[in-house]
């Protein structure tokens, strides 16, 4: 080492300091990012994301008798586990602005306890925002002991706020193994 | 250790034996050092490439199963991407920035050995995976979960792994970056310095903004699979498309980490041989800064097809494309440099020339696939192989070699041979169009990237593509010859200190061989070698 540094060994010191401390920051974002995502989907409804439970009295009933939307239920089972899972319908038609129940089921055909969490989802995804719901079996974790045959309503109105454009809403469920998880939580 | 110094300082000659490079702090041993390094792994990358080619020469399952056959396409890229290009580009920074800066070595030496020698054991922990129950990762290189959380004994020493691939990009650019601002020789102003060095600059900036961000993602996928978290579980309240966002915001910063490098090289080379300055030493770094702050906001572009609004598709859409524009500066400058130079062909220049054609090919296939309706089709297709490979292999790869062309002869004090390089350059030209101008045609057609086994109609562009490969692979060791006998023994005929007779810049002034120690005290930069690197308007004639 001679002594050809233009610049004074502190000014260096500072200087590594600084992009040190960009480098830890930029590991921050990456979690921060996490949140940041959470955010943007709850704003925009993007990836199918709706709102949390609503409750019952907070969801005020004003039909829009004029205007017809059908809504399609779709399920599916992720980890290929024998379970059935299914909605008692298909598809129903709905006025923006009521409340609708429709009863799901799950069934566990295996001689084991589990216990499930469904995800939800929407699509398209900018009717995601205008989905309320006062009751679903994907708010909490579901236990599904061994044999055990479930039935889970669902409670939800279409907000009349519905874009016009939108006229069938599917509501999507995958229904998860969430027993290693329920298990690391206690 | 057992030898006896009576040194007052290190400006004899190396320690002898291994230690000498276990130890070393130089710059130029180091960048020796990976520069080997990304040679060997160029080569580990490059058998795994083949074993690709070898399954993929005709359809059905003819050599390896499945499994293995995506463990190889996993690891062939983690190889090539954090292995050959990433270290090789470190290894030509760490000879040639402070040469070509005039400092004496790089700003912290001691953590440039240590960020080279965590790099084998980085290597040695994935390539290890090879070897262990559940196999190799297979999961692609973009580690999507929930595929790659299904990866068996292999996770967690993947996940070190690429921890100690950052950690060590990480500390090389904090290297470079704190030696380019601190350690210039007097009178090299920023706009003054070599484009080299510039383009190192930046790809340092973004290394460090965007490595750590990939540290992050990784440990997400850690603590998922092992520590009950559910950042990418959705059973759990998880999301897995949020991991593409976070591996693309780094993803897409590295892809630019990858090429800007090259973009330096090649702008140093051209010149040399145009013998002529560089047209827009401006105009270049700034199309560069704007390749890189655009990079850091168009990387749903590599999702198109996971779902977005579609404001969201149409600016990632734009956002791209806009890319182009500096890109574009970036050719037209290189054209325009050549431009009534009096331009000869040796073989650095070869493939600088090479790289710029092809190179400009990757960058419309990448356009193509920009225009978010279009990208459906092509989405996860040949097509996408033929676009990365492109842009990486006469890209990437090419400058690399078009750099060690030029600056071995400096490093080695010995000419490599003109005819063997000519020789090199035509058969990889050839190859590398044989191997992946083909794969356009598989994509559009429809034949999916990452699967082992395809459908018959595919055969012939395959059977092509797999000839090119092999081609490629076998020409290689002309080149590696031509090296390791004439430069690194010596049996080349001896070089100048110039080297090349348009050549300009500060490590043209030292001895070739290079001595161990340069510019021990600061240089006195002459105005001609300041004006050779930089066209100033009143030294630039016009040209009608």
């Amino acid at each position: 080492m001679s002594a050809d540094k233009q610049r004074s060994p502190r000014q260096r010191v500072w200087h590594l300091a600084r992009l040190g401390g960009l480098v830890l920051g930029m590991f921050a974002f990456g979690y921060a990012l996490v949140p940041l995502y959470g955010l943007v989907c709850d704003i925009t409804g993007l990836n199918g994301k709706t709102d949390g439970i609503q409750l019952q009295d907070s969801v005020a009933e004003a039909p829009d008798q004029d205007r017809v939307v059908r809504v399609e239920f779709l399920t599916t089972v992720n980890n290929s586990l024998d379970w059935g899972f299914g909605a008692e319908t298909n598809a129903i038609e709905v006025h923006p602005g009521k409340l609708y129940t429709v009863n799901f089921f799950a069934e566990n055909r295996t001689a084991q306890d589990y216990i499930t969490q469904a995800t939800p989802s929407v699509v398209p995804w900018n009717a995601a925002r205008y989905v309320r719901k006062t009751e679903c079996f994907c708010f909490s974790q579901q236990t599904l002991d061994a044999g055990e045959y479930k039935q889970m309503p669902v409670r939800f109105m279409l907000d009349p706020a519905l874009p016009p454009e939108v006229t069938t809403v599917t509501l999507s469920y995958t229904l998860f193994d969430a027993t290693g998880l329920a298990q690391a939580a206690q | 250790m057992s030898e006896h110094h009576d040194s007052h300082h290190d400006d004899h000659g190396p320690e002898k034996g291994i230690m000498r490079w276990i130890k070393t702090t130089n710059h130029k041993d180091l960048g020796t050092l990976y520069l080997w390094f990304a040679f060997i792994m160029f080569f580990i990358g490059g058998v795994m490439s083949l074993i690709i080619r070898l399954e993929l020469f005709s359809p059905g399952l003819q050599w390896v199963n499945p499994e293995f056959f995506n463990s190889m396409t996993t690891m062939h890229a983690l190889i090539m991407i954090f292995g050959g290009v990433m270290p090789a580009f470190t290894g030509l920074a760490n000879w040639m920035v402070p040469m070509m800066v005039g400092a004496s070595d790089l700003a912290l030496p001691r953590v440039n050995n240590w960020g080279f020698w965590i790099l084998p054991f980085a290597f040695t922990l994935l390539l290890s995976t090879l070897f262990m129950g559940g196999g190799a990762p297979a999961s692609g290189w973009t580690m999507y979960p929930p595929l790659v959380l299904q990866t068996g004994d292999a996770f967690p020493f993947m996940i070190f792994a690429i921890h100690l691939m950052g950690i060590s990009s990480i500390t090389g650019a904090i290297n470079v970056i704190v030696t380019i601002l601190n350690m210039r020789a007097p009178g090299m102003t920023l706009l003054k310095m070599p484009l080299f060095v510039w383009s190192w600059l930046i790809t340092a900036y973004l290394l460090i903004a965007t490595m750590p961000v990939l540290a992050g993602a990784v440990t997400m996928l850690l603590t998922d699979k092992y520590f009950g978290t559910s950042f990418f579980t959705a059973a759990g309240g998880g999301d897995p498309v949020m991991y593409q966002h976070i591996f693309w915001f780094f993803g897409h910063p590295e892809v630019y980490i990858l090429i800007l490098p090259a973009f330096g090289i090649v702008s140093t080379i051209i010149p040399t041989f145009a013998r002529k300055t560089l047209f827009g030493y401006d105009s270049m770094v700034y199309a560069m800064a704007s390749i890189a702050f655009l990079s850091f906001i168009v990387w749903a572009h590599h999702m198109f097809t996971v779902g977005m609004p579609l404001a969201g598709e149409l600016f990632f859409m734009f956002a791209t494309m806009l890319i182009a524009v500096p890109t574009g500066v970036k050719v037209f400058n290189w054209v325009a440099t050549m431009w009534r130079g009096s331009m000869t062909f040796e073989t650095p220049m070869l493939f600088a020339l090479g790289f710029v054609f092809l190179f400009t090919i990757g960058g419309f296939s990448g356009l193509m696939l920009a225009i978010a309706p279009a990208d459906f089709q092509y989405h996860d297709s040949y097509f996408v192989v033929a676009h990365f490979h492109y842009v990486l292999v006469p890209g990437a790869v090419f400058s690399i070699i078009a750099g060690m062309y030029y600056w071995m002869p400096k490093w080695t004090g010995h000419m490599y041979h003109e005819g063997l390089g000519k020789l090199h350059f035509w058969l990889s030209a050839i190859a590398i169009n044989l191997t992946f101008f083909p794969q356009h045609f598989a994509g559009l057609a429809g034949m999916p990237r990452r699967i082992p086994d395809y459908a018959v109609q595919f055969t012939d562009w395959n059977v092509i593509s797999s000839i090119g490969a092999f081609f490629f692979f076998i020409a290689q060791f002309i080149m590696a010859y031509n090296w390791i006998v004439n430069c690194v023994m010596r049996k080349g005929a001896p070089a100048t200190a110039r080297v090349w007779e348009g050549a300009h810049g500060l490590e043209w002034t030292v001895p070739s061989p290079a001595p161990y120690h340069t510019f021990e005290t600061p240089p006195v930069i002459s105005e001609s070698e300041i004006t050779a690197v930089h066209d100033e308007p009143a030294a630039a004639p016009s040209r009608a």
